[in-house]
């Protein structure tokens, strides 16, 4: 009963895992000359180029912007649409919206967001002199309007998930604080806070996993420009591997991005020894 | 003390409601863009005309009737074997006692961590080698195993007590007939969450389809959409907007209809 599945996954994860590995050893196959053996030729390519550590940075980058803004504002939302405010359900999609929407239908709407002379961010910008520039097409700003997205975007997917924490933990909890006179941040920062951390824990996995998966968006919005100031590692590689049909670099990026994700689950697997779990 | 609640609860909502209409803007402005001639692009008036010229030169100006299709096709194909190959998996995981199940199922987490989109470039080759180059059988393979949904299930199937199942087996079920009339109907909510989460990825899905399909016949939307968008041959932004909304209403609509179920199906499915 396991094996169709189990057949497929092996097939379209398993084995292309240890081909990525092989493939980052070979040199890319060519009419001439035939895929061959090369060691590390390929990793030396690799730390030789700069638009590959241009890559590496920027997805950091856009790792560190996204990850902690999009959790921040996540347990905001949630804090806000738990408590019983006027018009909670209407915020409450208001903040999840955007999790539905495909990325390339987000990319759309933002380009039109940021286009320089009739966007919608100039016509704020205008008044206050800021007006003029062109923020998708700097080399400082592109990036940055990137991870704005991605933070757009999943906040409110991650919202839920702390809003579903938030209604499992005890209001007596509130009430026992309100009697010992607690201040609203102590309650949050004793309280709140760690009872929350399984799935701050959860949040903070699956943001670092988009962090270097979701890039649907720089395809349309900048294509990783301009000069390479919003190329993340999987776009390289399809860069590389699709469009200069470099399969050698592009398997040697595949690892590179592997390991790293490799690192997110050795991560993960170290907090949850040390007892995130308080329940 | 009253007094600086009543203040902090007026904060409050100040900051949440500010927070929603940042939120909601940029959507705000597609469909103000979308339903209005370009000419009103920038200029907010609410005498404005509003029409749907937008989304009729959209609908005529690139085969989007097409790529309906596609998405669906692609989309009701990947959930129907998804539900299958995820049911009989996670059933043998659960309740199937065989060699070596723990390293197995360690081995089909790996996928959690491990998308197939991150491996696009061995996955390119094998749906080469495999003859399934554009076509939608070839867009879904990789996605059809699902870890996600493999785990989810085990994890559903293994909170149902083994007293149905003896039941069952007394009234003479065999290991399949305890599968569909016991384990699954009791799972359902968990098919409906898992569902939601499937299609609503599919139906968003880029990257992997935008390598492996080159035609009309099949692209799915969101691949429709992103070279309707680039193409040079100066389209309105209002056109490409009324596009963006058009591809993305069928979930948007589900979504405001049936809210509460898209919010508890994603956290059903990712509490765990």
């Amino acid at each position: 009963m396991v094996l169709p599945a189990a057949a497929l996954l092996a097939l379209f994860t398993h084995i292309p895992v240890i081909e990525s590995v092989i493939h980052s050893f070979m040199s890319t196959d060519k009419p001439k000359r035939p895929s061959h053996f090369v060691g590390f030729d390929n990793y030396d390519a690799l730390i030789a180029d700069p638009i590959f550590w241009k890559a590496l940075t920027n997805n950091l980058i856009y790792a560190l912007g996204s990850v902690p803004l999009s959790i921040a504002l996540a347990l905001l939302m949630a804090m806000f649409v738990n408590d019983k405010l006027a018009g909670r359900g209407f915020l409450r999609a208001a903040y999840f919206t955007p999790t539905i929407l495909p990325m390339i239908a987000v990319a759309n709407i933002w380009i039109f967001f940021f286009t320089p002379d009739y966007g919608l961010l100039e016509q704020f910008l205008k008044p206050l002199g800021l007006g003029g520039s062109n923020l998708l097409g700097s080399n400082g700003t592109a990036l940055a309007c990137v991870t704005a997205v991605a933070v757009w975007k999943e906040a409110g997917f991650f919202m839920i998930f702390y809003l579903a924490a938030l209604q499992q933990i005890p209001p007596d909890l509130k009430e026992a604080a309100a009697i010992e006179g607690t201040s609203r941040w102590t309650f949050f920062r004793r309280v709140t806070f760690p009872l929350l951390m399984p799935t701050t824990l959860f949040v903070l996995v699956n943001a670092m996993i988009n962090a270097f998966r979701v890039v649907d968006h720089i395809f349309v919005m900048t294509g990783g420009g301009p000069n390479n100031a919003t190329s993340v590692l999987l776009f390289r590689i399809y860069e590389v591997g699709f469009k200069y049909f470099d399969g050698g670099s592009a398997s040697a990026m595949t690892v590179v991005l592997l390991l790293l994700l490799g690192l997110i689950a050795l991560g993960q697997f170290f907090a949850l020894d040390r007892k995130v779990h308080y329940q | 003390m009253i007094r600086a609640n009543t203040i902090f609860a007026a904060f409050e909502l100040g900051a949440a409601w500010l927070l929603g209409a940042i939120w909601l803007l940029p959507l705000l402005f597609a469909v103000w863009t979308a339903f209005h001639a370009p000419a009103y692009m920038a200029h907010f008036s609410v005498t404005a005309p509003l029409t749907l010229e937008n989304f009729a030169t959209a609908w005529q100006a690139a085969p989007f009737a097409r790529y309906f299709l596609n998405t669906t096709l692609l989309v009701i194909g990947i959930l129907i074997a998804q539900f299958t190959l995820c049911t009989l998996a996670a059933f043998a995981f659960a309740r199937l006692p065989f060699l070596g199940r723990n390293i197995l199922f360690s081995l089909v987490l790996i996928q959690l961590m491990v998308a197939p989109d991150i491996l696009l470039l061995e996955n390119y080759r094998t749906i080469k080698w495999l003859g399934a180059m554009d076509t939608l059988p070839g867009i879904a393979l990789p996605y059809l195993a699902s870890a996600f949904g493999i785990f989810l299930l085990r994890q559903t199937f293994l909170t149902i007590p083994k007293e149905l199942e003896d039941a069952a087996r007394i009234e003479g079920c065999g290991p399949l007939g305890v599968m569909m009339r016991v384990y699954v109907p009791i799972a359902r909510p968990v098919y409906v969450a898992y569902g939601l989460v499937s299609v609503s990825w599919h139906w968003n899905n880029f990257l992997w389809p935008l390598i492996i399909t080159n035609s009309v016949e099949t692209r799915p939307l969101t691949v429709g959409l992103a070279v309707f968008a680039s193409s040079d041959q100066g389209i309105d932004w209002s056109v490409i907007t009324a596009a963006t909304l058009m591809t993305s209403a069928p979930l948007l609509i589900g979504f405001l209809l049936f809210q509460r179920q898209f919010v508890q199906s994603f956290v059903r499915a990712g509490i765990r």
